[in-house]
């Protein structure tokens, strides 16, 4: 076993892990963070995605290890407090999910795209959730609120 | 409370948990002292079990037990049974072969459970079952239809001669054989609906956890009911009384049809826990999910269809082969016959029908319903046909269709495959969808692509489906054993809150905002005073599920019922309230006013009158505010509506993209259009995923070469357009929302007009037929095969 060190949704955590342990088991299993899924074992689905170094990374594909001194941000840690993160907030009004399994990758895939462009397009939405399956929603209301977010964001309303 | 109530566009109340990710999936639930399992599988398609020797594995860090069939059997547990017989046609029953949970003497298909090793750990689990030794003696398999109904093909079940479980048929063939010898023009198809695997993005979990002190079993399992597991377990497989066995299933990643069934994981644990007097988990990896929940679709269908010299139909011929797979799930033998043949007439008048349908064991994963489940089967070969029908007799694809729906003054309208269509009106929602997609500036865009080097064209669907399973005499009759309604019980608190439990489950269809809009609507109380409960067979008194697109129609009616009851009773309170005859006393705007006065009693002054009866009517009512009802639908509900597909195909590549979607579907009155459109989009991703992309593939001995999400294609979000959506309503007649149900018919409707418009798009070369997928090889190939054939 070796110990593992990372900051996750801005709380220090050390850990025992096995060289063999992936992020997303350590998430899950060991610091009980479930919001993070595991939906397939080819790093196809997306939605086990989580932001390390504020970059998104599909965590079934990382080690646990390699996210020692990382900071790993989760679903779990993007609302502050009551007030939802406005990503969260354009899912919710536009309908952009329905069985939730997917939403928790896709939110924090969407959370990255708008960190690096303000002012995507819907091509732009619809290149970057390549990486994220939805089997319940066709991606319409996804990419819907993905732009209405990026306009809220934009206009500093939430 | 209007903008709360039916008909109001709001987000949903369940939302908040899952964007906080706060679900509660089944594998986000931990029990003190879980056991982790691991099943192994058979590589093997069809092979002999020669021995498992256990002793590697069972030295393995951390194994607590390894399981194989001969306990089971020791145990005396129960094989999975098969909740639907079909006669065949000379009155025999179906052939109906044991399923074991796990297989003994013999595997039947890649996938079929063999061994169950449970462990401390998941990983320990699996890395036991890795040392298990089991000693397979390979033998000849089969996986395709027409190999399987070959002379001399290797047989799945040594009872089914040829592979047939049953040769069923529906439908008057004189009458069929008359209308063809009168007719002008015959019509002939030959199509395969391909083999669908459903990927619900949430893989298949199960925790049995047996409780000795009180000798009870609860089940946390994600199904799409789990009362009909309950059921199935306690008089079939566990073998335990249901007032001992819970099962709950929380939240549920979708489902799409592959929850609905008994798997023998469900069994599995929870007999393993029982054994081993700890909780065990089971969770699907990926690649488990495509070799053991039950696959959708696979039929190879010849049809013909008789014409006069107008163009009208007389009469249609369809020969279909399904296949079901190496066993009988839950509710196979009902796809491909009473959900798919009795579709046929589609929208249309069509006076005879003759279906045949003979279904199929091959070495291969079960197949049941999956979303659409026999409807998509129909409309795809209906709307095919109707489309040859138009290019071989001249007529324009959009005026047979007008010629030949039957029109909205002729409802009810009986088919001649046993359904009654209450109500629709088939035009209005063809015009609505050709509006939205601009159908008159078809020939604008197409040029416009075509100086782009891009073939466009145009397809067109109009589908019908059924709903809202269903009258349970009826499928009684035809075959079902078990019962079709729904259960409901409205709870009123004495502070005037409701909590609703129902039968139904939502596996992200949002029953916890639109059935509270019904109560909203109908108690005049907010939407937050309303606590929607479902999943768990603990707190709701029965229910047989979500499947079917069936929730709202007989869900939703069960909980109507149960508040006219409620309203009925609150106004006996009232009526003693306020000293006046029950008779003068209406209810309305979530008041009971004495008709013609200003008196009147608040909803919550009622409901706390029920529970504080200082003030009652004791001598003829007892206290408490809490109904249940079931509902037990008439008859089925039918949406129908027109769906629109332009696609743009690459001549040098093959790809195809679809390029734009206009849809207009009838779905009876709608309670949440938010939801209902979300629905739509949904499905009609799965559908044109169908028509475009997704593809199960066996190797003719029965391996599965599309067995991940990186060979099996999945419609991603570049893949896929915005879509139209838009509706026009004609109220069901016979239930009391006058709602038809929405969750299938994108699935159903789009993958005829996708593949009508790919066959419009590539008709000026010559090709004449594309199966489905119409991935970029076949596009391509039938472009090269048509240059050739013109060369």
């Amino acid at each position: 076993m070796f110990k593992v060190t990372l900051q996750v949704n801005h709380k220090a955590h050390t850990a025992e892990v096995e060289p063999r342990t992936l992020l997303v088991e350590l998430l899950r299993d060991q610091l009980r963070l479930t919001g993070t899924h595991v939906g397939c074992d080819t790093s196809q689905c997306g939605a086990c995605v989580v932001l390390v170094g504020g970059k998104s990374v599909k965590s079934c594909t990382m080690l646990a290890l390699e996210a020692d001194g990382t900071e790993v941000v989760t679903v779990e840690g993007l609302a502050q407090g009551d007030k939802l993160h406005p990503v969260q907030t354009a899912f919710h009004e536009h309908h952009g999910l329905q069985c939730g399994f997917c939403t928790p990758g896709i939110l924090m895939s969407a959370v990255d795209l708008l960190a690096r462009t303000n002012r995507p397009t819907e091509h732009d939405v619809r290149e970057w959730l390549d990486g994220n399956l939805c089997r319940c929603t066709g991606y319409h209301n996804i990419v819907k609120a993905v732009l209405s977010a990026a306009d809220k964001m934009r206009g500093g309303k939430s | 409370m209007s903008n709360q109530g039916v008909g109001a566009a709001i987000p949903r109340k369940e939302d908040r948990r899952f964007l906080l990710g706060k679900g509660q999936y089944t594998d986000d639930i931990r029990l003190p002292d879980q056991l982790y399992a691991h099943i192994v599988r058979s590589p093997y398609a069809h092979a002999r079990i020669a021995a498992v020797r256990k002793s590697k594995a069972q030295a393995a860090p951390g194994v607590v037990a390894i399981f194989t069939g001969a306990d089971l059997a020791a145990d005396q547990v129960g094989g999975l049974p098969c909740g639907w017989g079909i006669t065949n046609k000379d009155g025999s029953p179906m052939v109906e072969p044991p399923h074991p949970a796990l297989a003994s003497d013999r595997a039947r298909h890649v996938g079929d459970p063999v061994a169950l090793v449970v462990a401390e750990t998941k990983a320990q689990a699996k890395d036991a079952a890795a040392e298990l030794e089991i000693e397979y003696e390979p033998l000849p398999a089969v996986a395709h239809l027409a190999d399987a109904v070959a002379a001399g093909a290797p047989q799945v079940w040594e009872q089914a001669r040829g592979n047939v479980c049953f040769d069923w048929h529906l439908g008057d063939q004189a009458a069929c054989d008359a209308a063809f010898a009168k007719a002008n023009k015959v019509v002939e198809i030959e199509l395969t609906n391909n083999r669908l695997i459903p990927n619900a993005m949430e893989p298949r979990c199960a925790i049995g956890h047996y409780d000795a002190a009180n000798d009870h079993y609860t089940l946390y399992t994600t199904s799409q009911n789990p009362h009909v597991i309950r059921l199935l377990m306690s008089a079939f497989t566990l073998k335990v009384p249901e007032h001992k066995l819970r099962v709950v299933a929380p939240d549920v990643g979708g489902g799409f049809g592959s929850k609905i069934y008994h798997y023998a994981e469900e069994l599995l644990v929870m007999w393993a826990s029982r054994k081993l007097g700890q909780p065990v988990k089971w969770t699907a990896e990926r690649s488990e999910s495509f070799m053991s929940d039950a696959h959708g679709r696979d039929h190879v269908t010849k049809a013909q269809l008789a014409l006069d010299k107008e163009g009208r139909f007389l009469g249609l011929r369809v020969q279909t082969l399904a296949n079901l797979g190496a066993y009988l799930s839950t509710f196979a033998p009902a796809v491909p016959t009473y959900l798919y043949a009795t579709l046929l007439s589609g929208p249309y008048h069509l006076p005879a029908i003759y279906a045949e349908v003979k279904a199929i064991f091959t070495h291969t994963v079960p197949v049941d319903a999956y979303r659409g489940a026999g409807r998509p089967e129909a409309s795809y070969l209906v709307e095919r046909l109707v489309d040859k029908a138009a290019r071989e007799t001249g007529i324009d694809k959009v005026e047979i269709r007008r010629r030949n729906f039957i029109p909205p003054e002729k409802f009810p309208y009986q088919t001649a495959v046993a359904l009654q269509y209450d109500i629709g009106n088939y035009q209005a929602t063809l015009d609505l969808a050709l509006k939205a997609i601009d159908y008159k500036g078809f020939e604008k865009r197409k040029a416009e692509s075509a100086g782009r080097g891009k073939l466009r064209g145009i397809g067109i669907s109009t589908y019908i489906e059924a709903c809202g399973i269903a009258p349970s005499a009826v499928v009684g009759s035809l075959g079902a054993r078990a019962a079709l309604y729904e259960a409901a019980t409205v709870r009123v608190h004495p502070t005037g809150g409701v909590t609703v439990m129902t039968g139904s489950h939502s596996h992200g269809q949002g029953h916890e905002t639109t059935f509270a809009q019904l109560v909203v609507e109908r108690l005049g109380i907010p939407l937050d005073s309303v606590e929607i409960v479902h999943g768990d067979t603990d707190k709701i008194p029965f229910g047989m599920g979500t499947y079917g697109s069936r929730s709202i129609a007989v869900g939703g009616s069960a909980i109507v019922r149960a508040l006219d009851k409620v309203v009925a009773k609150g106004k006996k309170i009232a009526a003693h309230l306020l000293e006046a005859s029950e008779a003068d006393v209406e209810f309305k705007d979530g008041k009971f006013v004495v008709v013609g006065t200003d008196r009147a009693k608040a909803f919550a002054e009622v409901a706390f009158a029920a529970y504080v009866p200082h003030n009652y009517p004791h001598e003829t009512l007892e206290p408490g505010l809490e109904e249940s009802a079931f509902y037990d639908p008439k008859n089925f509900t039918f949406p129908a509506g027109c769906h629109v597909v332009e696609v743009e195909v690459d001549p040098e590549t093959g790809v195809t993209r679809v390029v734009d979607v206009a849809v207009a579907d009838d779905v009876g009155r709608v309670i949440n259009p938010l939801l209902v459109e979300g629905q739509i989009h949904g499905g009609l991703a799965q559908g044109i995923g169908q028509a475009l992309y997704e593809q199960c593939v066996y190797e003719k001995d029965g391996q599965l070469l599309s067995g991940s999400m990186m060979s099996y294609c999945l419609p991603r979000a570049s893949d896929l357009p915005n879509f139209k959506v838009g509706n026009h309503v004609t109220p069901c007649t016979h239930n009391p929302l006058g709602v038809k149900g929405v969750g299938e018919v994108g699935a159903i409707g789009v993958p005829p007009a996708v593949i009508n418009a790919v066959l419009d798009a590539l008709a000026p070369l010559g090709v004449k037929d594309i199966t489905m997928p119409a991935t970029p090889e076949k596009v391509w190939s039938a472009i090269q095969a048509a240059k050739r054939q013109r060369a």
